[in-house]
């Protein structure tokens, strides 16, 4: 097995050269986040052996995973569509819990967050894997590898929440790759940052089963689904996933009751229909209702679809009139810095709540979750 | 239209009553199946035909699940052995698979470095996958460098057993070994990915012969060993057409699953489609009909 020091593990970071770490994720190292009695470096090797909390057995030591709608049967010696579960003798064991490949303290905006803790920095962690393969994914040399292909820090849930603590980060995010994938990592994190006062949101697909989703959601104060399109097609052949399950994961979010954002990366050609995006914001005020933020974000070629344009940004801007036709209240455009779309406005009286140019806030008219203007309750997530 | 050549040599006496390996008999039966593959005399000859002592020669074997359904270990050494007595140098043959974890559980000798034969896996340090994604078809991954630098020709020396997913594995399926993401390709069966990766200029190019090792079959439960399911089949299958082969194994395991009065592999849903989209003009990786093969049986 290899082994990394620290200054190895942050050079290769840096440089992208560690074979599967996305230099672009890690724009700013929290050298001082990370307390040093916290992190033990791992490459190839070293995986985790805690068994899954979703599954069950099947017949022959084969296994049925129970933790997104795949439903992978895996058997023994294999793993499932993820690459991090693995069946061993009939057990299905997750390998990456406590191994972080990415970690970053992020603006929350970056996420993106518009409703929840404006202004402020979430710890931002990763493992290895996803149970998607969209071709579009900018961190797919995380997303895509299996765990003994990146180069993982050792990072137990309490050493993450202390890393936020030392950050001055109200929250951590589970992002970069897909967390349901780390499920088990993801849960204590946020039960071990709940206990110390600190927030916990997940960035994800959506595509988890209800059951884990429900008991997932009691410990998170926040959801960020990435709906990839609103038809079947796209989902199974850019994604292979299938929309219907994220659909149901929304409205269990809905039904919960948890603060929750919806993502919709634009591909131009392949998701770009304007009458799907009209049909998608309907389905949204009917089963999701008004207040939901959506934003339509840009795409830049990578991974498997590089021969196509970045997303013109007057697609986002018709994407956001129907929405906002439509009767969705917070619509925004991102990947375009300096958009007007970045911005919150009041819903009442039109003027700016939350003015952004990236990730920073440049004006922030909201008191106590109220427009400072008008007084119109905003929903969100404000302290 | 010539017609795809696949050899089965069999042997009563190549397994014990207790499975243990008679490399003598190995030997000749290997011998034998690469004579009668290429019409030589001599096997050397026919060593020859396919490798110049300049090449590099990796020599895939699939050793996912351990002991019993793997690539036996005697196998690749008593191949490789004939290899040098060929006129390829030892120090020319690797013998590799993914991981060096995986090869030394089944059993095979590390040897990283040196001038003799060596054998190591992907996860080797300082070798691993390329940096660059190898996109072909519906398949994007990252390829092992073993086989992108290490190495300028394949020798394919899978073993044939039933798999849960795909039906069977053999010699198309074992390059799954071959890239950083094997497992998004195992949905609808395989099909077309385990087709599509095969057609990926880099493997397709490179291979030139597969000898299958059906000493021991494991024609249920598999990809993973089950020994009550695991036949003692004392065979080897020898072929420059991978599909052809393959299309073969498919029948052996449909035969020891009938001899068991177990149902066949289309009967259990697991037919293994991707075998037949490998032969469309997308594809063009060989032949898979018992008209365009010729199936030569021979018991030593």
């Amino acid at each position: 097995m290899k082994s990394l020091k620290r200054r190895e593990f942050f050079k290769y970071s840096l440089a992208g050269a560690g074979g599967a770490l996305c230099s672009n994720l890690i724009t700013k190292i929290p050298f001082m986040a990370i307390p040093d009695t916290a992190y033990a470096l791992s490459s190839t090797g070293k995986l985790s052996h805690v068994e899954a909390k979703y599954y069950k057995k099947l017949e022959h030591k084969e296994i049925e995973c129970q933790l997104c709608p795949r439903k992978c049967k895996v058997g023994d010696r294999e793993r499932g569509y993820c690459g991090v579960r693995e069946n061993q003798n009939g057990i299905y064991y997750t390998l990456v819990y406590g191994l972080s490949c990415s970690f970053h303290q992020d603006p929350i905006e970056k996420k993106p967050f518009f409703h929840f803790l404006p202004g402020t920095d979430a710890f931002s962690i990763a493992t290895a894997g996803c149970n998607l393969n969209c071709k579009f994914c900018q961190n797919w040399e995380i997303s895509q590898a299996r765990p003994e292909q990146t180069y993982n820090l050792e990072l137990s849930p309490q050493s993450v929440v202390e890393s936020a603590l030392s950050g001055n980060c109200p929250s951590i995010a589970y992002t970069y790759s897909e967390p349901t994938v780390f499920y088990e990592y993801m849960l204590d994190c946020a039960k071990s940052g709940r206990k110390k006062g600190i927030k916990s949101v997940m960035v994800s697909a959506g595509f988890i089963q209800p059951e884990p989703l429900i008991e997932l959601c009691k410990e998170l104060d926040a959801v960020k689904i990435d709906l990839k399109a609103f038809n079947e097609k796209y989902y199974q052949e850019i994604c292979r996933g299938k929309l219907q399950p994220v659909l149901d994961t929304l409205k269990e979010l809905k039904r919960i009751g948890i603060w929750y954002e919806i993502v919709y990366l634009m591909v131009p050609t392949l998701n770009d229909n304007m009458d799907d995006i009209k049909k998608m914001c309907d389905w949204m005020l009917k089963d999701l209702g008004p207040d939901v933020p959506v934003h339509f974000t840009r795409f830049t070629p990578l991974y498997l679809l590089k021969n196509l344009p970045p997303t013109p940004v007057s697609s986002l801007e018709q994407a956001r009139k129907i929405a906002l036709e439509s009767g969705l209240k917070f619509v925004y455009i991102g990947n375009v810095p300096g958009h007007e779309g970045e911005s919150t406005y009041c819903p009442k009286c039109r003027k700016i709540l939350i003015g952004r140019y990236g990730f920073t806030i440049t004006q922030m008219n909201l008191q106590k979750g109220n427009c400072k203007f008008c007084g119109e309750k905003i929903p969100g997530v404000w302290a | 239209m010539s017609k795809s050549r696949v050899v089965i040599i069999r042997s009563e006496k190549v397994l014990s009553k207790s499975k243990q390996i008679d490399s003598f008999v190995l030997s000749e039966m290997l011998k034998k199946g690469l004579q009668t593959l290429s019409g030589d005399l001599d096997f050397r000859d026919s060593i020859r035909r396919f490798y110049s002592p300049q090449d590099v020669l990796g020599l895939k074997v699939n050793c996912l699940a351990g002991k019993g359904a793997s690539t036996h270990p005697e196998f690749a050494l008593a191949f490789a052995k004939l290899l040098k007595q060929g006129g390829i140098k030892e120090k020319n043959i690797i013998l590799w698979d993914r991981s060096n974890d995986e090869l030394e559980e089944v059993g095979f000798p590390l040897n990283y470095k040196g001038d003799g034969l060596r054998c190591f896996g992907t996860d080797t340090d300082g070798i691993g996958y390329s940096r660059d994604l190898h996109e072909h078809l519906n398949v994007g991954s990252l390829v092992s460098n073993i086989l992108l630098n290490y190495t300028n020709v394949q020798v394919n020396l899978p073993a044939l057993k039933d798999h849960s997913l795909a039906g069977i594995s053999c010699a198309l399926k074992n390059y799954y070994g071959a890239i950083n993401n094997p497992n998004k390709y195992h949905e609808d069966g395989g099909d077309p990915f385990i087709a599509d990766l095969n057609a990926l200029p880099e493997i397709k190019n490179q291979q030139r012969l597969i000898i299958c090792d059906a000493l021991t079959v494991q024609f249920k439960g598999g990809p993973s060993f089950h020994p009550d399911w695991n036949e003692a089949y004392g065979g080897i299958i020898i072929s420059s057409d991978p599909v052809g082969l393959d299309f073969v194994g498919s029948q052996i395991i449909n035969q020891l699953r009938q001899k068991k009065g177990l149902p066949t592999l289309e009967k259990s849903g697991l037919n293994p489609k991707y075998i037949f989209t490998a032969t469309d003009k997308n594809h063009n990786l060989g032949k898979a009909s018992s008209e365009e093969i010729e199936k030569i049986e021979i018991n030593v």
